[in-house]
C-alpha cells in the first residue's frame, strides 16, 4: 500500500467576506444585485469589455498553493497566528469545506476533533451525550460500548453520569467531553486546538493518550499554542503565515521559525475603517518588547497598539478583555481611566498599553479594541483584534493550578496582605454543645 | 466493528465541485449517526412537558373534531358517502400532518445542527433524514385516533387497510422532497423560514384534508392533482374505507409524477449547495 496518507496540491481556499449577501444571505439582496449584474454585463458585452467580478465582494484567500505531503504514521504538527488558515486546512481535510482550488488526497479514514463536546445536548445525562457525542464523533455503537466504562473513569464524573450535563459544572462538562474525545482512534486524527481549555494534569494525560494512539502507526495532525504539547506530541512541523506554507521540517526548527515570524505579526489586518479613529494593528508583547501569544500571569499585560486618527479631539482607546467564553472581564479606556485621548494631530501612532499585572486563569483570552469618541460612541470595532493563551496559572505558593475551566472566572484574586484569622468565641459555645447533645 | 475495522475503500479526493462517488455509501455507513441523532430528537423532544408525547395525539385529535364540526355539520360538504364524516376528516389528517411536519421540521434542521455541520464530516442528508424518523414517532402515536374512530364508529376495515403503509411511505417521499430542497436553500436564503409555514397553512386548505377530493368539479381534477398530496390523500381515504372512496388513478399517478420529481430536486439541490453549508451557515 502506498505510504503517503495525504497529498496536497495547490490547496487554495477563498471566502468572501464583508458582504451583507453572503452573511444574511437574504433573497431580495441577492435578486437585485443579480439583476444589477446582468445588467452590468450586458453594457460590457456591448461595450466589448471582458466582465469581471462585480468589485463589492471582497475576496479573502485563508489558504494559498498548499503543498505537502504525509507520510502514514507521521506524526505533524500545524501551527501559525490566528487566521493563519491552519483551521481552514484542518476544516478540509476533514472534508467539512471543500477547497476552492488544487486538491488533497488522502489514503484512509480521516477522524476530526476540532471541539470538545461536539453535539452535546444540554438536557441529556452524561450517560447519553457519551454515547450522542461518540457516533458524532465517528464511533460505533459497538466500539462506545466497550470503552464506554473506560470513558467514564477517564473523566471522572462517574457519579454524575446520570445527570443531565445542564446542571454540571463548566468543568466537569469539558472533562467528560474531553474523555470521549480522548477515546476517538482513527488511521488519520486531525485534532485542532482542544487542548488548551483542559487543565495541565488532564492535558499530559490526553498527550498520553494521543501519544500512544500515534505510537500504534497512526497519523497525526495536531494544531496548538501549547509549545510542550506540539514538542511533546509532534516530530514534524508546517507553519503557516497568512494562508502559505512557510515551514516544513522539524518541529523544533519550525517553532522557532513560528517565533521569529512573530515579530512580523499584525501588520496587515483587514480590520475596516473607522470614522475618525481607526486601529491598525494590535499585538502582545512580552517582558522584552517582543511580540508573543503567550501571557504570564502576574506579569503586565503590555499590548501594542497602532491606530490612526484624524486628530479628532476627545478619541478614546478601549481595550476589552474577554475569557474563553467571550465573557467580558475587564474594560480599559485611555480617555476614561487613563486621562490620555488619542492625539489631535492627525496621523498614525504606536502606543504600548500596560496594563497592572493581572492573575489570569490557564486558558485562552480574546482583546477587543475599540476607539470611542467621548460620548462614548463606538466609532472602529475590533473584535477579538488579540488572542493569546495562559499556559498555567500558580497564584500561591502551594501549585494550585488555576484554569479557566473550573468554574472560578478567569481571574485568581490576591489578598493584599497576609490573611489572619482571629478568634471570636471558642467551639465551646452552649448553642453548639446544645445541638451536640441533641444530634 | 470499530472505527478502524470500517471498510478500507477509503481513498478520497477532495476537489471544488468534485461529486462525492461514495456518498450513498457513505449514507450507509453513518446509519448508526442517523440513528442516534434521531433518538436524541425524540428523547429531547418533550422534556419538560407535561403531557409528554400526549401531544402527538392531542393536536390531530381536536383538529379532527373542528374539521368534522365546520366541514360536516355546518358547511355540510357533500362525501357521496355512508362513512362518518369525522372518518374522513381523520383520513386526510394523519397524512397531511406527516406531510406538514416533515417539511416544517426537516426543512429548519440543517440550520438548527449548525454547530455540528461546522465541526463533524458527515453525510449532510442525515440531519433531515434524522427529522423524518422523529415525525414517523409522532406518527405512530396519532394513527391511535384513527384506530379509536373506526371502533367508535364500527367501520369495519377492508382488505385495502393492508396497504396503508404503502401509503405512509408515499407520504413520506412526497414530503421528503421539497423538505430537503428547503433544507439546503434556506442555509442560505434563511427567507425560506417564512415562506414555509406561509405554504404549510396554504396547503391545509388547498388539501382535500378538511373534504373529499370528489368535491373538486370533474374537469378540475386532474390539474388539482398536481399538489402530490391529493392523490397521497385520497390513497389513505381508499385504505381506510374502501371502495366507498376510490382513488381518481390518472391524478393519482400524476401526484406520483410530481412526487419523484421534487424528490430528484431536493437530493440534487441539497447535494449540490451541502459541500458549503460549513461556510454559509
Amino acid at each position: 500500500m502506498n505510504d503517503t496518507v495525504i497529498r496536497a496540491e495547490g490547496l487554495a481556499k477563498r471566502f468572501i467576506i464583508g458582504h451583507k449577501v453572503e452573511r444574511d444571505g437574504l433573497l431580495r439582496e441577492a435578486m437585485t444585485r443579480g439583476a444589477r449584474a446582468l445588467v452590468r454585463r450586458g453594457v460590457d458585452f456591448f461595450k466589448g469589455r471582458v466582465s469581471n467580478t462585480p468589485g463589492e465582494v471582497e475576496e479573502f484567500w485563508a489558504l494559498r498553493d498548499l503543498n505537502f505531503e504525509i507520510k502514514r504514521g507521521e506524526l505533524v504538527s500545524i501551527i501559525g497566528h490566528n487566521g493563519a488558515g491552519k483551521s481552514t486546512l484542518l476544516k478540509i481535510l476533514s472534508r467539512i469545506t471543500e477547497p476552492t482550488r488544487g486538491r488533497v488526497e488522502i489514503n484512509g479514514r480521516v477522524n476530526s476533533l476540532l471541539e470538545v463536546g461536539t453535539g452535546f445536548h444540554p438536557e441529556l445525562s452524561g450517560r447519553e451525550n457519551i454515547f450522542l457525542n461518540g457516533a458524532i464523533l465517528g464511533m460505533s455503537r459497538i466500539e462506545m460500548r466497550r470503552r464506554f466504562d473506560e470513558i467514564v473513569e477517564f473523566s471522572g464524573v462517574s457519579k454524575f453520569i446520570d445527570t443531565p450535563v445542564k446542571r454540571y459544572s463548566v468543568g466537569m462538562y469539558v472533562r467528560l467531553a474531553f474523555a470521549v474525545a480522548a477515546h476517538l482512534e482513527a488511521e488519520i486524527l486531525v485534532v485542532d486546538e482542544v487542548l488548551s481549555v483542559g487543565d495541565a494534569e488532564f492535558q499530559a494525560r490526553c498527550i498520553n493518550r494521543m501519544s500512544e494512539v500515534a505510537g500504534s502507526g497512526r497519523t497525526v495532525l495536531f494544531v496548538s499554542h501549547n509549545f510542550a504539547a506540539v514538542t511533546a506530541l509532534t516530530r514534524r512541523s508546517l507553519v503557516l503565515e497568512g494562508g502559505k506554507l512557510t515551514f516544513d521540517g522539524p518541529v523544533e526548527a519550525g517553532l522557532a521559525h513560528y517565533t521569529a515570524s512573530l515579530g512580523k505579526l499584525g501588520k496587515v489586518r483587514h480590520w475596516g475603517r473607522g470614522r475618525e479613529a481607526t486601529l491598525i494593528s494590535a499585538q502582545l508583547l512580552d517582558a522584552d518588547g517582543r511580540p508573543t501569544e503567550q501571557f504570564v500571569p502576574g506579569m503586565p499585560l503590555r499590548l501594542e497598539v497602532e491606530v490612526e486618527t484624524t486628530g479628532m479631539p476627545g478619541m478614546s482607546l478601549v481595550v476589552i478583555l474577554r475569557d474563553q467564553h467571550n465573557v467580558p472581564v475587564g474594560y480599559f479606556s485611555s480617555a476614561a481611566f487613563g486621562n490620555v485621548p488619542l492625539p489631535t494631530k492627525a496621523g498614525r501612532y504606536r502606543c504600548v498599553v500596560s496594563l497592572d499585572a493581572l492573575f489570569l486563569a490557564a486558558g485562552s483570552y480574546n482583546i477587543d479594541l475599540r476607539t470611542t469618541s467621548t460620548t462614548i460612541v463606538v466609532d472602529h470595532r475590533v473584535d477579538g483584534a488579540v488572542q493569546f493563551f495562559v499556559n498555567a496559572c500558580n497564584p500561591g505558593e502551594l501549585g494550585f493550578d488555576f484554569r479557566q475551566d473550573l468554574g472560578f472566572g478567569p481571574l485568581a484574586l490576591r489578598s493584599s496582605g497576609p490573611l489572619q484569622f482571629e478568634l471570636v468565641s471558642s467551639a465551646e459555645l452552649p448553642g453548639l454543645q446544645s445541638d451536640a447533645r441533641l444530634g | 466493528m470499530t472505527s478502524l475495522d470500517r471498510p478500507v475503500s477509503t481513498h478520497l479526493v477532495l476537489e471544488a465541485g468534485r461529486a462525492d462517488r461514495q456518498y450513498w455509501q457513505d449514507l450507509w455507513r453513518y446509519r448508526e449517526l442517523l440513528l442516534i441523532l434521531a433518538w436524541r430528537d425524540v428523547s429531547v423532544r418533550y422534556k419538560q412537558t407535561a403531557v409528554g408525547i400526549a401531544w402527538a395525539f392531542i393536536r390531530p385529535f381536536l383538529t379532527t373534531v373542528v374539521f368534522t364540526v365546520v366541514f360536516g355539520h355546518i358547511a355540510k360538504v357533500q362525501t357521496n358517502t355512508s362513512v362518518p364524516y369525522a372518518i374522513v376528516v381523520i383520513g386526510g389528517l394523519l397524512p397531511w400532518t406527516l406531510f406538514s411536519s416533515v417539511l416544517g421540521e426537516a426543512s429548519a434542521s440543517v440550520v438548527a445542527n449548525a454547530n455540528l455541520i461546522s465541526k463533524v464530516y458527515f453525510p449532510r442528508l442525515i440531519v433531515p433524514l434524522a427529522t423524518v424518523l422523529v415525525v414517523v414517532i409522532d406518527f405512530a402515536v396519532s394513527l391511535s385516533i384513527l384506530a379509536g374512530l373506526m371502533i367508535w364508529y364500527g367501520v369495519v376495515p377492508h382488505w385495502q387497510i393492508l396497504l396503508l403503509p404503502l401509503f405512509v411511505l408515499l407520504a413520506l417521499l412526497a414530503s421528503l422532497g421539497p423538505a430537503i430542497w428547503a433544507a439546503a436553500v434556506v442555509v442560505k436564503y434563511r427567507d425560506f423560514r417564512f415562506v414555509i409555514p406561509f405554504v404549510l397553512q396554504f396547503g391545509l386548505y388547498v388539501s382535500p384534508v378538511g373534504f373529499p377530493s370528489s368535491v373538486v368539479p370533474e374537469q378540475w381534477r386532474l390539474l388539482y392533482n398536481l399538489n402530490p398530496m391529493v392523490g397521497i390523500i385520497d390513497g389513505f381515504r381508499w385504505c381506510i374505507v374502501g371502495g366507498e372512496s376510490p382513488i381518481y388513478l390518472p391524478g393519482f399517478i400524476l401526484s406520483l409524477a410530481v412526487t419523484a420529481f421534487f424528490l430528484w430536486l431536493g437530493v440534487r439541490t441539497f447535494r449540490r449547495i451541502e459541500r458549503g453549508f460549513a461556510d454559509m451557515i
